[in-house]
C-alpha cells in the first residue's frame, strides 16, 4: 500500500475513505475532504465543525466520517487535523476549474496572486496556478488556508503548493 | 539536611503533570530539572497534538508546557532549574548539584519523570560532525533556532523521524531523503504524506551504510536491505549531505532508579530497561516512583496520564487524599491510557506495560 | 531547492512559521580558537558555534578525530571545549557570556 512504503495515499485509495465525499456530492458545492486513513487516536476534527459533520465515536481510533449533506464546506476543519489531512474542495468553482483550499505551515506566506506550482500527494508537479486567498486566524493557530485553481481533472490530485522563487531551478 | 514532601526529578510533561496532581492536594512538591528550561521536550515539539481534548489535542507542545508550567507555579510547586539529581541513597536522600553547589535532600516521596535518551546507530564514519541524532537536531532548530546544515539524511521513519524532517523542511533546511531499513514506514501515514507531498522522497528497505568526509559529513552511502538485514548487492547510491539525522528510537533515562536500587526489566516493546513497578508506579523501593518515558517510551499525552497516577499516588500514600479518591483518578487515568494506546502499536505498548505492573501487583 | 530567503548567511532562523520572529536578543562577542564571532547572550555556545558553521568542537586524543555536537542536550559529551580556561564544559548545554574565551581541546 502506497501510503505504508511510499508515504502517501493512492487517488483510489483516498476515495474509499469515509471521510471523502462522493462524486456527487462534490457536483453539488464546496465540501470538505478528509484523507484520514490510519487508526490514530484523534478527533479535534469533529469538534472543530459547526455543522457536525464528522463524526469519530469511541474508540478515538476510528477513522472520522463525513456526513456529507451536513457539511457546508465552510473549512474551518482544514487548519484544525493535526496530521494536515484536511482539503476543502470546491469541484465545480467554475466551467473549467476546481478550487483547492489546504492547510500550509511554511514561510513565507505566499499572497494573493502569487504564482506556485502546484504538487501531488508525491510532489509531483501537476501544473501551475496562482493563490486565489491565503486564510489565517488567531483559531488556526499558526496554520493558514490557502486556496488555489486548478483544472477539474486534478482536484482529487492537488495536495500541496510550492511557491515560486527566484533562483528555482526544479 | 531539608525535608521535602515530594521531590519530582524532571520537569518533562510526565513531572508537570505528577507534580500539578500531588500539589492539588496540598503537598509539598519540589520539582527539579537538570536543564535551564522546564518542559522536557515539549518546547520543541512544535506540531499540534494527536489526541482528544482532555490529550490537548490540536494545540502545540510549547503551549502545552507553558499551560503545565502555569498550573504547577500556581500551584505553589517549587522549580528548580540547573540542578542535577547525581545520587539518590538510603531513606530517599537526593545529593544534588547546581553550578559549583552541592545539597542534599530527604525527601518521603520521590517521583522519577527523567524521560528517555536518543539511540545510538553505528556505520563507518558515524562519529563525524554532521552526524546527530535527530532529536539532537530539533532541538537546534526548534529551541535554539540553529540550522545545523543545508542537506539533510534522515535515518529512521518512525514518528520522530517524520516530525523531525518536517520541522527541519519549516526551518528552510533541504531534507535529501529519508530511509527506513523496514520494509514499512513506522511512524503515522499523515506524517509521512506531509513529506511526501512537498517532494522527499521516503525509501524503505534502505539504510545507511557509511558516511564519509574529511573532518565532517560530505556525503553517505545508502544500500538497500532484504528482510534479512542483508545488503542487496549493486544497490549502493551515494548522496551529497552534510548533515546526517538518526532516528532510531529511544531508551528509558533510568539510571537514577538503578542507582535507587529498584530493580530493572528488559522490555523491547518498552526501549529497553524499565524500572519494575505496580499499578501505583510505584518500584520496588518503597516511597520512589515512575513516570513517562522512563516507565516505557511512548508520547506526551501518555506521559501527561502517568505523571497524574504517580503523583495521586504519592498524595495518597502521604495521607493527603483518601484510598478511594485516589482510585477514581487512577482508574480515570488508566482508561485514558487505554483510549490513546487503541492503534496497532499502541495494543502491543498496552500490553507490556500491563504485564510489567501485574508482575509487580503479585510479587512475581 | 533554492536557498530559502529567511535564513541569515549565518544558519540562523530569521523567521519561522511557527515560531515566528526570532526575539530580540543581546548581541555579544566571544572567542573561540582566536576568532571573534558573534553570539547572543545566553544561548548555547554550541549553538553559537553551529550558527557560525564551525562544526568541529573536538578533536580526540588517541586518534585525532574531528567531533561534533551530537546529542545537543548534555549528555554525550562530544561537544566539550575549554572555556574560560575550564576543560571539559559541554558547550551545548552551557550558556555564552560576552568575552568568553573558547578553545578546541586537542588532548
Amino acid at each position: 500500500m502506497a501510503l505504508e512504503t511510499g508515504g502517501y495515499l493512492s487517488e483510489a485509495g483516498a476515495a474509499k475513505l469515509p471521510g471523502v465525499p462522493s462524486r456527487n456530492r462534490m457536483e453539488r458545492g464546496a465540501c470538505a475532504v478528509i484523507e484520514c486513513a490510519q487508526a490514530i487516536p484523534c478527533n479535534p476534527c469533529v469538534t472543530a465543525c459547526p455543522e457536525q459533520a464528522i463524526s469519530i465515536g469511541i474508540p478515538l481510533t476510528r477513522l472520522p466520517v463525513l456526513a456529507e449533506d451536513a457539511c457546508t464546506g465552510c473549512g474551518l476543519c482544514v487548519a484544525i487535523c493535526p496530521g494536515l489531512a484536511i482539503f476543502n474542495i470546491e469541484l465545480n468553482y467554475d466551467e473549467k476549474h476546481s478550487r483547492i483550499s489546504l492547510p500550509y505551515e511554511f514561510y513565507p506566506l505566499p499572497a494573493v496572486d502569487d504564482p506556485v506550482r502546484v504538487l501531488g500527494r508525491n510532489g509531483e508537479k501537476l501544473c501551475s496556478s496562482r493563490i486565489l486567498k491565503v486564510r489565517t486566524a488567531k483559531q488556526f493557530d499558526h496554520t493558514a488556508v490557502v486556496s488555489f485553481l486548478v483544472p477539474k481533472h486534478l482536484a482529487m490530485a492537488a495536495r500541496n503548493i510550492r511557491p515560486n522563487r527566484a533562483n528555482d531551478n526544479e | 539536611m531539608k525535608k521535602k514532601q515530594l521531590v519530582v526529578v524532571g520537569s518533562g510533561p510526565a513531572g508537570l503533570s505528577a507534580a500539578v496532581q500531588a500539589a492539588e492536594y496540598g503537598v509539598e512538591v519540589m520539582l527539579l530539572d537538570e536543564h535551564s528550561r522546564p518542559g522536557g521536550q515539549l518546547f520543541k515539539q512544535i506540531h499540534k497534538f494527536f489526541g482528544s481534548h482532555s490529550h490537548y489535542a490540536g494545540m502545540r507542545g510549547p503551549d502545552i508546557g507553558r499551560l503545565l508550567l502555569e498550573r504547577a507555579q500556581s500551584r505553589g510547586v517549587c522549580i528548580s532549574l540547573e540542578t542535577t539529581v547525581w545520587g539518590i541513597f538510603q531513606d530517599r536522600v537526593l545529593g544534588l548539584v547546581s553550578g559549583d553547589r552541592t545539597d542534599r535532600i530527604q525527601a518521603d516521596k520521590i517521583i522519577l519523570a527523567t524521560g528517555a535518551t536518543e539511540n545510538a546507530l553505528r556505520f563507518p564514519g558515524w562519529t563525524l560532525p554532521g552526524v546527530m541524532g535527530a532529536g539532537a537536531v530539533q532541538t537546534m532548530v526548534n529551541l535554539h533556532r540553529v540550522l545545523p546544515g543545508k542537506r539533510f539524511l534522515m535515518v529512521g521513519s518512525g514518528n520522530v523521524g517524520l516530525i523531525v524532517s518536517y520541522h527541519l523542511l519549516q526551518a528552510g533546511g533541504h531534507v535529501v531523503k529519508l530511509v527506513e531499513a523496514l520494509p514499512r514506514i513506522s511512524g503515522w501515514g499523515v506524517h509521512a504524506s506531509k513529506l511526501a507531498r512537498c517532494g522527499v522522497p521516503i525509501e524503505v528497505s534502505k539504510t545507511v551504510k557509511r558516511v564519509c568526509g574529511r573532518d565532517r559529513v560530505e556525503y553517505a552511502e545508502l544500500v538497500s536491505v532484504d528482510a534479512e538485514w542483508n545488503e542487496i548487492p549493486g544497490t549502493k547510491e551515494r548522496i551529497e549531505v552534510d548533515v546526517v539525522c538518526v532516528a532510531v528510537g529511544l531508551n528509558p533515562l533510568s539510571e537514577l532508579a538503578w542507582i535507587a536500587g529498584c530493580g530493572h526489566k528488559y522490555i523491547p516493546e518498552l526501549g529497553g530497561w524499565v524500572p519494575r513497578h505496580d499499578e501505583s508506579l510505584q518500584t520496588l523501593v518503597p516511597g520512589i516512583y515512575v513516570a513517562g518515558d522512563v516507565t516505557g517510551i511512548d508520547e506526551a499525552s501518555t506521559a501527561m496520564e502517568e505523571g497524574r497516577i504517580a503523583g495521586i499516588s504519592a498524595a495518597e500514600t502521604l495521607g493527603c487524599i483518601s484510598g478511594g479518591a485516589a482510585d477514581a483518578v487512577r482508574d480515570k487515568a488508566y482508561t485514558q491510557l487505554a483510549e490513546f494506546h487503541q492503534s496497532p502499536w499502541g495494543i502491543r505498548l498496552e500490553a507490556a506495560q500491563r504485564k510489567l505492573r501485574a508482575g509487580e501487583q503479585d510479587g512475581a | 531547492m533554492g536557498k530559502p530567503n529567511h535564513l541569515k548567511k549565518d544558519m540562523r532562523i530569521k523567521n519561522h512559521p511557527i515560531l515566528g520572529k526570532a526575539p530580540d536578543g543581546v548581541w555579544v562577542e566571544i572567542e573561540v580558537d582566536g576568532e571573534s564571532i558573534p553570539a547572543l547572550e545566553g544561548e548555547p555556545i554550541a549553538a553559537a558555534l553551529t550558527a557560525a558553521g564551525i562544526r568541529i568542537l573536538r578533536i580526540t586524543k588517541k586518534y585525532a578525530e574531528p567531533r561534533g555536537v551530537t546529542c545537543a542536550i548534555g549528555r554525550c559529551t562530544d561537544c566539550i571545549m575549554e572555556v574560560d580556561g575550564r576543560p571539559n564544559v559541554r558547550t551545548c548545554v552551557t550558556a555564552v557570556k560576552a568575552g568568553m574565551i573558547i578553545r578546541t581541546l586537542k588532548e
